[in-house]
């Protein structure tokens, strides 16, 4: 190689490694600020090597998996009330709107609102985080035992609030 | 080690080359995006959760790597054009960055007419898709910068250097979903497991990917050959080609 090409070859290497390395350093400093929400276990136990919890009032995101079972609704407005988990402890989140299609629980959601408590979030915007998996209803069926009901199809229970209480109990399945 | 690669260095013989494979990049491009979508739009099962709001897979997932592919292929280009100074290279980078930045719009289109029915949002300030926007800023700014020079010359450096500076983003793009938590979901197929799509909904969204990656050559060829002529027209070949 000609040595101006070798200078050449140098110099953008290095102008690229340096903006590389800048960049890296930018991203590491950054992580806390990128990651777009909590675990309920960074919410719990705080945030990092220094354990940084956030504070009662904080406007924060929360992601977890909804805990089954722990979804209920109440019957006469659009409150809703359940619990997300990943790895260790769970935390509440309170909501009153209407959620997305793929809400259910054992599924993936964000939710952005206020932390009330320190497990307790009034959340005012719940999104629903869809997992990578893609599969066909009957392989869904198989495999996950999983059953898909159309919409049209399906028959909602409406007003079945037997058990008393103004929350009723959810279905225990997803049905779709 | 790369001496028989010298001869296409030349606009003429590149013009040529170009020329020669044009037609059968931009058949079989075509040909497979209508096998590919038609079969994933039309013929493909739904998925079991999310029905049939899935199958902008088809379109989004191919124009999303396509982008980051293009990206890639320009940055090359930018590499071989400021190390080997190589003119038809710095037109390159030119002719891709358009057909990018257009692949990189549409991976945000249906990306967002996606998440506003599965998420609940049209958009999220995630890792995953601040950075594919980031992308396509990428691209206007190669081509703005390019166009901010009066010397065309310097247009040319400047551009391929920031081109080539922005290949960075590449990797930031592929791994935010597993740096941070982002809503985006991770890989399904661009990993080293078993792809997590099942395979009936596979190889239409493999065919659409290699079909979107031809188009890309496709169109970079023809682009490619209007820069080619723009730039060498008072060449004597040129004026010839052209009859002038």
């Amino acid at each position: 190689m000609q040595p101006r090409r070798q200078k050449r070859l140098f110099s953008i290497l290095l102008i690229i490694s340096l903006i590389a390395g800048a960049v890296g350093a930018m991203l590491y400093a950054l992580q806390q600020n990128i990651d777009l929400f909590y675990t309920p276990t960074q919410l719990v136990e705080g945030l990092g090597k220094d354990k940084v919890k956030p504070v009662v009032g904080q406007r924060l995101r929360i992601g977890g998996m909804v805990v089954p079972g722990s979804v209920s609704r109440d019957a006469v407005s659009l409150k809703v009330r359940f619990q997300l988990v990943d790895i260790g402890p769970t935390v509440w989140v309170e909501f009153e709107g209407i959620l997305p299609d793929l809400f259910r629980e054992g599924q993936g959601i964000v939710a952005q609102g206020t932390l009330l408590a320190p497990d307790l979030i009034q959340a005012s915007e719940v999104l629903a985080k869809h997992d990578e998996e893609y599969m066909p209803a009957e392989v869904a069926e198989a495999m996950k035992g999983i059953r898909h009901i159309p919409p049209s199809q399906a028959n909602f229970a409406s007003g079945d609030s037997s058990s008393g209480s103004s929350y009723s109990k959810p279905t225990d399945k997803p049905t779709y | 080690m790369f001496k028989w690669l010298d001869p296409y260095a030349k606009s003429e013989t590149l013009y040529h080359l170009c020329g020669k494979l044009l037609p059968y990049l931009m058949v079989s491009a075509l040909a497979l995006l209508l096998l590919g979508n038609i079969w994933g739009l039309a013929f493909t099962p739904a998925d079991y959760q999310q029905g049939d709001s899935y199958r902008i897979i088809h379109i989004h997932v191919p124009s999303a790597i396509m982008s980051m592919g293009a990206y890639a292929a320009m940055a090359s280009a930018a590499f071989v054009a400021l190390v080997w100074q190589i003119k038809v290279a710095h037109w390159a980078v030119l002719a891709i960055a358009p057909i990018g930045a257009v692949y990189t719009a549409i991976a945000l289109i249906t990306g967002m007419a996606w998440g506003k029915p599965m998420w609940g949002a049209w958009w999220v300030w995630d890792a995953r898709l601040t950075s594919e926007l980031i992308l396509l800023f990428l691209y206007l700014g190669v081509i703005a910068l390019h166009g901010a020079f009066s010397d065309r010359q310097v247009g040319n450096k400047v551009a391929s250097l920031l081109a080539l500076v922005g290949v960075i983003n590449l990797p930031i793009i592929h791994f935010s979903v597993e740096w941070w938590n982002t809503l985006h979901q991770g890989a399904s197929i661009t990993k080293f497991a078993k792809p997590s799509i099942d395979p009936s909904m596979l190889w239409p969204l493999l065919i659409s990917i290699l079909a979107f990656a031809l188009l890309l050559l496709a169109l970079t060829c023809l682009r490619l050959r209007t820069a080619i002529l723009v730039n060498e027209q008072h060449r004597p070949w040129v004026r010839k080609l052209v009859g002038g």
